[in-house]
């Protein structure tokens, strides 16, 4: 603060200008500014540039050539084309799923809801190709349901039909939070003014149920449609001839070594991604009727009798199927050889704890690493961008958005093409995987963060200052305290998906430092299918008891 | 020693509008003395306190605290307190965490700043709550635990945003004044900003009414009241009916001055000059105004509200409005609308308001 004094001697008249006595006000703030800003610039928005000049730009220069050379091959258009086949049709299945969940959840009164509830979410918590490995399991060609059940010989899980089924439940959660988040945010007022009105309960739902959570059904096609398209377990796994284009984009990269291939197919990616990101954000988030606090507002449950069985039906079924999944997988992790040998045994867990501890330990200790560092500079980043408008705020704004909104595809190989030379040799070194990690999932920490700043009394802020704390020790003592609820939210989601990633860091593994997701698909290609579902039983256990611990500690810590 | 000065402030905030929240003002907080900022809402009064907290810059013009320019130096090395209208307790600590705040920032020998914490709690009679979350206290004691917050540190000015906005009526009255007891025992340099002209009265040494970014008047609450500046300073401080009328005769000491055929007022000039035949407005407070069957004014009533402790009256009083409470209706009886009252009025308090420029340009705006 000495500095500060020096530069404001007394007597002088007149203010000097805002912009610079923000920054003189606080230099630490605005040097923790400076350093989030370049490192989000240098780590997030510098490689996904890369990339995309790597796909028009080659040792020629601006090479047309090899640009037209590369479009005129069937692959880039047909993986384009599935990209955005898969993704409408997932997109359009997982949200009728997920608005099914959510309506019968929230209005009716079928039976159970809260094992319903619990299932449904399953998914979001586990790595994605769980279910493409159950599906193997089940349907393959020497399936459990295919060959034991059935006697089919040559079952053909492979392709278009599986990855749809497989999308659509992995992603159903996130339709079913987002709907369920608005039916329950919309007064119940509306619909009993409806109904007093004289209007069947068809109508009350076709004219206001409906319209009041198009936004939500909107945004969750959306939402759903971006993972489809950055999905690459899946249909690594189990899309067979059906290549998207972040499947194609590796194997062109590691199969062909055709980097500018790679590079433009990751670049396509960011067409559809960006697209539907922005219609997103810009447009239907601005449609919504009711805003989403994420306070339940009292509900009074009005839809029950005969229409209510058939919603359950519906309902059970697609919970049963998750839970069948995940059960096959835990059930193959303890069988011999399955499909072959049924019996019962521990030696892929062995296997797994001795052979393969490294690379659980790898992923623990890399998430672990990248957890709070993503949670804290989500906060920080909020606060900085709520809170404080220093010159230049729109870099770090936009900067963390395309990190969010590009597939970890594109990242991926930004990376590997962007620090593969002096100064920045960090291919191969933790410190790479770690900040693939937190640049992916920066995004929902900021946007938890931003919206409890906002529920803030900037007051309370205000009052640390007058008392004589500067802004970085407001930050620390009075504003990251009250983040604790965001704070946790980033916390959980940073290292569920840390720990579950596959798409950016598979291009980042090296041989000193390989991650679990990676040995997974690695499993499942050489057919270990008992060691995977080992892999992906811990996997879903470590994740299920980590939320646990931190629940535990948000509740403990919360009361006074 | 903490006297303060604002020469010359402007404030305009940035953007297309480019509007002037305060306009050239000057203003001196005397050592020790509560000045009340009072103004309908936009007219700056939250600003210019903002800028005395730090979190606003001036424009234009210069800030002193004790003599020392504070206009460029960072809220958090002004040593001012404040308390906010929301109170903004840290919801995280608990009563004497919030207190122990800011001295901890002061970086005393750890007896002293235990001391220090123990006796302000002391005083705002806290002690038994000390270690309880501020969200566990009712509104009072919020209240009591931001003013011990703001004193503890010693600041040189202490500075209030409408901190009694969120209490009832009943608990308002007692908390201001137990803030202004306080303030006086301390003997604080104050700055309190209010739009409440009652809460105004009772608390300051001084009252400054702001309008659109400038001072209508600054003066002693009784002053502010009885002999307004502006037309503006009069409506705004209590009922007020300003009812034209025209000088008959001035002498040295004495103005006559008609406002109905039946009715002159007998005022003192208060050293101004005045010629006849001018046109003047009085300040008539409705306090002063009395039903009696022989007054000299003849009213016919338009409204009639009843409020238990009173009867409120709009009449007419030919061709001018005028407004009365009559206290005594229970003998006399409430009147209806359409019947005439004759109303004497006392004449001693009934005040001329000076034709000045700055009344011309606030009817202007």
């Amino acid at each position: 603060m000495t500095l500060v004094s020096q530069a404001t001697p007394s007597g002088r008249t007149g203010a000097s200008p805002a912009f610079l006595r923000k920054i003189t006000v606080d230099p630490w703030l605005f040097g923790l500014f400076a350093l989030v800003t370049l490192s989000v610039l240098v780590f997030a928005v510098l490689p996904i540039f890369t990339v995309m000049k790597q796909a028009v730009v080659t040792d020629h220069g601006f090479d047309f050539a090899a640009l037209a050379d590369t479009l005129s091959q069937s692959f880039v258009w047909e993986s384009l084309v599935n990209t955005l086949l898969l993704g409408a049709t997932s997109a359009v299945i997982a949200t009728a799923a997920g608005f099914l969940l959510a309506f019968s959840a929230t209005r009716t009164t079928m039976p159970g809801k809260t094992f319903i509830h619990g299932v449904a979410l399953l998914p979001i918590i586990s790595p994605p190709f769980v279910m493409a490995l159950a599906v193997v399991i089940l349907f393959g060609r020497s399936g459990l349901v295919t060959r034991e059940l059935l006697g089919i010989r040559n079952a053909n899980v492979y392709g278009f039909h599986s990855l749809v089924l497989i999308q659509s439940l992995a992603f159903t959660p996130i339709a079913y939070l987002n709907i369920r988040g608005m039916l329950q945010s919309i007064d119940s007022a509306l619909e009993d003014a409806s109904a007093s009105l004289g209007a069947s309960r068809w109508t009350t739902f076709s004219r206001v149920t409906l319209p009041l959570v198009t936004p939500a059904i909107l945004s969750s096609t959306l939402l759903v449609f971006v993972k489809s398209v950055e999905d690459f377990g899946n249909p690594m796994l189990i899309g067979g001839n059906f290549n998207t284009l972040a499947v194609e984009a590796y194997s062109q990269m590691v199969g062909y070594f055709n980097l500018q291939a790679g590079a433009l197919l990751a670049s396509l990616m960011l067409v559809p991604s960006m697209t539907a990101f922005l219609i997103h954000r810009y447009w239907v988030s601005k449609r919504s009727y009711v805003t989403v606090t994420g306070k339940p507002t009292a509900q009074t449950i009005r839809i029950s009798g005969a229409v209510v069985i058939p919603l359950t039906i519906l309902c059970y079924a697609v919970a049963f199927t998750i839970l069948t999944f995940y059960l096959t997988v835990i059930y193959v992790s303890f069988t011999k050889l399955p499909g072959v040998d049924n019996t019962l045994t521990l030696a892929h867990y062995k296997t797994v704890f001795t052979a393969g501890f490294e690379t659980l330990s790898n992923s623990l200790l890399l998430a672990g690493v990248a957890t709070p560092v993503t949670a804290i500079a989500g906060m920080l980043i909020a606060y900085l961008l709520v809170r404080k408008a220093f010159p230049g705020s729109f870099l770090l704004r936009w900067g963390t958005l395309l990190s969010f909104a590009a597939p970890g595809t594109i990242l991926g190989i930004g990376y590997v093409s962007t620090f593969n030379a002096p100064p920045m040799l960090l291919t191969g070194t933790a410190f790479i995987v770690v900040a693939a990690m937190v640049v992916k999932n920066l995004q929902v920490g900021i946007e938890a963060g931003s919206n409890q700043l906002r529920q803030i009394d900037k007051s309370i802020e205000e009052a640390s200052t007058v008392l004589g704390a500067s802004n970085t020790r407001t930050f620390f003592e009075i504003t990251l305290p009250l983040l604790k609820p965001a704070l946790f939210t980033s916390l959980s989601y940073a290292f569920t998906r840390s720990l579950t990633t596959l798409s950016a860091v598979i291009f980042l593994v090296s041989a000193n430092w390989t991650l679990i997701t990676v040995t997974i698909l690695s499993q499942v290609e050489t057919l270990k299918l008992g060691v995977a579902a080992a892999y992906c039983s811990i996997l879903v256990f470590v994740v299920l008891a980590i939320l646990a611990v931190m629940q535990f500690l948000l509740t403990s810590t919360s009361k006074r | 020693m903490s006297k303060v000065i604002f020469s010359n402030i402007t404030k305009r905030f940035p953007g297309i509008t480019g509007a002037t929240a305060v306009d050239r003002l000057n203003l001196t907080i005397e050592e020790g003395t509560l000045v009340t900022l009072l103004g309908p809402s936009g007219c700056g009064k939250t600003t210019t306190l903002r800028m005395l907290a730090g979190f606003e810059t001036p424009s234009d013009g210069t800030i002193t605290i004790g003599g020392r320019d504070v206009t460029n130096v960072p809220v958090n090395a002004r040593n001012v307190g404040m308390v906010f209208q929301s109170y903004a307790l840290f919801p995280h600590m608990s009563v004497r965490e919030n207190v122990e705040y800011g001295v901890r920032l002061l970086n005393l020998p750890r007896a002293e700043m235990k001391d220090r914490v123990a006796s302000i709690l002391d005083t705002m009679a806290l002690a038994q709550y000390a270690d309880r979350s501020p969200s566990r206290l009712s509104g009072g004691q919020q209240q009591r635990v931001a003013l011990a917050r703001a004193v503890v540190t010693q600041p040189k000015v202490l500075l209030f945003d409408e901190p009694l906005s969120n209490l009832d009526a009943q608990l308002r009255e007692r908390m201001r004044d137990e803030l202004r007891a306080i303030q006086l025992r301390l003997g604080i340099t104050s700055l309190y900003v209010t739009h409440d002209q009652s809460e105004a009265m009772a608390i300051s040494d001084r009252v400054v009414v702001m309008r659109n970014g400038v001072i209508e008047q600054g003066d002693t609450p009784l002053n502010v009241y009885s002999r307004p500046g502006t037309g503006f300073v009069a409506e705004f401080m209590g009922k007020a009916n300003i009812l034209r009328g025209k000088v008959e005769t001035a002498d040295a000491a004495v103005v006559r001055v008609r406002i109905t055929s039946t009715m002159t007022f007998d005022l003192s000039s208060d050293g101004r000059v005045f010629r006849p035949g001018q046109e003047v407005r009085c300040v008539v407070r409705p306090e002063h105004i009395r039903v009696e069957p022989e007054g000299t004014m003849a009213a016919k009533v338009r409204r009639v509200v009843f409020q238990g402790a009173y009867v409120e009256y709009l009449t007419d009083l030919e061709g001018q409005e005028c407004v009365f409470l009559d206290t005594e209706y229970y003998r006399t009886g409430v009147a209806e609308v359409g019947q005439t009252l004759r109303l004497s009025v006392d004449s001693r308090p009934v005040w001329i308001l000076p034709e000045n420029e700055a009344d011309a340009m606030g009817k202007a705006a």
